[in-house]
């Protein structure tokens, strides 16, 4: 068994001009393709035992953090629809005012003493996960003159195998700084670019809480046929 | 984004090669992926940890992440997945460990050496750890693996036998006494290290 690789249009490349901080940091050298081991096809078997879950990044004992509440909710799938069960979904972002509470952001944004932005959930048998958190703000960063991120939500996963690692970001519909962004821009498909943003869902809305999201994601997927050429 | 059923039909695929679904596009983790840095699980011997109870030659694996002018990159975050000491993953050992690069883009692993891991028919991988390095600027991950310097094994490795014998020397980390291992990691230029497509 192996892992097929994603078709290349739907993945950024590692050297993007538009984006300022890749010029230094993309390997001019090719990738050298191997054929996937265990070293692979394995992962680590995170589970919550080991990895303290967080489903709600709004509230907590005794605080609340200010901002409009929203539910996300989505499954994890592989290229085959297969729900991927017990994946760790790690997320992270900014606080409605648009700031990370991290030291080295210094954008003048006012921090929220109850917000942490950072959560952590596991999908169920059949790939769904679900987080509360608020909406986070957009905000200004370095890349080019008045660059701004559009408003986004981080996302870290891990699958059945060590080939499907993914790192990636959740887009809001209608974010009128989406076409400007050389991030986001950087996936070549309109259609896998589009495929970041999440929907917005009544299903998922819950009443006189929080605005829904739905976001979905996909791993590699399973390859039938070995490699042509293995290393 | 919500994925369709109908997506998934035949005709939804687009060719015959072509999976029901595409994978979900990479981004960037950015340079405040530091709020999901753990510190502790850069030591996977931790005592409160999962491996606590296991035996094995304890190590340490340390370099540097630098890029195309040999800066640090101190903002990049190196996660490792490995095998036990027997050379298996099925095991109790939890062989996974992420660690934040600090100013002068040092990172460093308190681990158990990993055993050589079975590789295709009755063949053997030299002892090795994987490692995936994100960081602002990686649009996506990056990666590669770390061997050890003089182990027989490396010299009939699948992958290491993949690489420009030139090259090879990137992904081999060289002993600095007292179980420390260090792999210094050129991200671009001079001394490039050498990344997989996996």
């Amino acid at each position: 068994m192996s892992y097929r690789l994603p078709a290349p249009e739907t993945q950024p490349p590692y050297d993007a001009p538009d984006y300022g901080s890749t010029h230094k940091r993309h390997p001019k050298q090719p990738l050298i393709r191997i054929a996937q081991t265990l070293s692979e096809t394995s992962a680590p078997r995170m589970r919550p035992s080991l990895y303290e879950t967080t489903h709600n990044l709004a509230k907590g004992p005794g605080w609340e953090a200010q901002g409009e509440r929203i539910t996300v909710a989505g499954r994890v799938l592989d290229e085959d629809g297969r729900p991927v069960p017990g994946a760790m979904v790690e997320v992270w972002q900014a606080n409605a005012a648009g700031r990370y509470n991290h030291e080295r952001d210094q954008h003048d944004a006012p921090l929220d003493p109850n917000f942490k932005g950072e959560g952590r959930i596991f999908t169920d048998a059949e790939g769904w996960y679900r987080y509360t958190t608020i909406r986070p703000g957009a905000y200004p960063w370095r890349n080019h003159h008045n660059a701004w991120r559009p408003v986004h939500i981080h996302y870290s996963l891990f699958g059945a195998g060590f080939a499907q690692r993914l790192i990636t970001q959740m887009y809001f519909p209608g974010d009128p700084l989406l076409p400007l962004d050389p991030i986001f821009n950087c996936v070549p498909d309109p259609a896998a670019r589009q495929r970041l943003v999440a929907a917005f869902d009544l299903e998922v809305t819950e009443p006189e809480y929080a605005l829904g999201y739905r976001f979905d994601i996909v791993l590699r997927g399973r390859d039938a046929t070995p490699m042509e050429n293995p290393a | 984004m919500s994925l369709a059923s109908d997506d998934r039909s035949a005709e939804g695929r687009g060719g015959l090669n072509r999976p029901p679904l595409q994978a979900t596009a990479s981004q960037t983790a950015g340079p405040y992926w530091h709020l999901i840095d753990f510190p502790e699980w850069a030591d996977l011997l931790r005592s409160n940890g999962p491996n606590a109870a296991i035996a094995g030659e304890r190590i340490t694996l340390l370099g540097t992440v630098t890029d195309g002018d040999g800066a640090p990159c101190p903002d990049a975050m190196v996660e490792i997945w490995q095998a036990d000491p027997e050379g298996r993953y099925d095991g109790d050992f939890h062989g996974f460990g992420r660690c934040a690069t600090d100013q002068a883009g040092r990172f460093r692993f308190l681990t158990l050496k990993p055993g050589a891991v079975r590789a295709e028919g009755n063949a053997f991988q030299a002892p090795h750890v994987v490692v995936s390095l994100f960081a602002r600027g990686l649009l996506k991950q990056l990666v590669t693996r770390l061997y050890f310097a003089g182990e027989p094994l490396n010299e009939q490795d699948p992958v290491l036998s993949a690489v420009p014998p030139d090259r090879r020397g990137t992904l081999i980390a060289r002993p600095e006494g007292d179980g420390a291992w260090r792999l210094d990691m050129r991200l671009q230029g001079e001394g490039e290290m050498v990344f997989l497509e996996i």
